[in-house]
């Protein structure tokens, strides 16, 4: 009973936020709303027993995807007015084409062997240690392609928005560590009692420089 | 019978996927939001999923939501990179702008 109660709240709640992410006006407001539909997302699947995954939309998609959708939002500076017009013109396309994917997808679902219940799979283990057991051992090559993507996706977007900016004064690690001791120190013979002119190197009494 | 079966999640699944999908249709010019809308569908499609893993009692599917989601956070970063990119070049992100390529 107390199952059924949480799960209309989080479906609810789930579906509500979803039509806000597509029909609010600003785009921060929308990506909030995406952010409390991975909650409530979160909440079905501990519902049905998978707490790893739950913890793990919260952590990556909220701790994460949403925030960069946050970030990205707020740094850009666009009209987002102007992008919002076409928006009651395209509305009936997508609520016939919507309909008709809705539709479809229910009959599917409607057929028969889906009005089982759903349940977590061993309740004398905890979830996060099922798939412990077989992430490492039957996904392995799996799990490191999932690493590997996870790595090229980091190196593809610092190379597409890394620029280098000119006159700008930085520190050159390896100019500074192939530096010898010839480019940098010059030894000047100062004879005596006579004061210096000058003791830059640049100078035309760099030709008294004594190696 | 349980009084919540398959049925209910794979409907909140298929909601959440239409609402993913008219999103795209609704937001034609903004690439913000459609790359929300295709979060929204996966969302969906992970909640699938998980509820045919726990229905048949196989674990597997868990494991592809998890490779689903990292999938998901790739596309997310390299799309909004390409996003930050394009604005700092064209000074705008409407889709309809987007024709350098002529195709």
């Amino acid at each position: 009973m107390i199952t059924s109660l949480f799960f209309y709240l989080f479906a609810a709640m789930t579906v509500a936020s979803g039509v806000m992410v597509i029909t609010a006006r600003n785009p921060v407001h929308a990506v909030l709303f995406l952010i409390l539909a991975f909650f409530n997302a979160a909440g079905l699947f501990i519902l049905m027993g998978a707490e790893f995954l739950a913890m793990l939309l919260v952590v990556v998609y909220v701790g994460a995807v949403a925030v960069l959708f946050l970030f990205v939002v707020m740094m850009l500076d666009i009209d987002y007015a102007d992008l919002r017009e076409g928006f009651q013109r395209h509305l009936p396309i997508g609520l016939i084409v919507g309909g008709i994917l809705l539709v479809e997808l229910l009959v599917i679902f409607s057929g028969p062997g889906t009005t089982m219940g759903v349940a977590a799979i061993d309740t004398s283990r905890s979830n996060t240690a099922l798939i412990g057991d077989v992430i490492y051992t039957d996904f392995i090559f799996l799990f490191q392609l999932a690493g590997l993507i996870l790595l090229v996706a980091m190196i593809g977007a610092i190379t597409l928005t890394m620029r280098h900016r000119e006159g700008v004064k930085r520190q050159s690690i390896a100019q500074q560590n192939a530096r010898t001791r010839d480019e940098t120190i010059t030894l000047i013979s100062v004879e005596n009692n006579v004061a210096p002119k000058s003791i830059l190197p640049s100078q035309d009494n760099s030709k008294k420089v004594v190696r | 019978m349980d009084p919540i079966s398959l049925f209910h999640y794979l409907t909140v699944a298929a909601i959440l996927f239409t609402l993913g999908a008219i999103g795209i249709f609704l937001n034609r010019k903004n690439v913000i939001t459609i790359l929300m809308c295709i979060e929204l569908m996966l969302l969906a499609v992970n909640i699938n999923l998980v509820a045919f893993s726990t229905h048949l009692g196989d674990l597997s599917g868990q494991i592809f939501a998890m490779f689903i989601l990292t999938v998901a956070a790739a596309e997310a970063a390299i799309g909004l990179a390409i996003l930050v990119v394009y604005f700092r070049n064209r000074g705008s992100i409407a889709v309809e702008d987007i024709n350098m390529m002529k195709g």
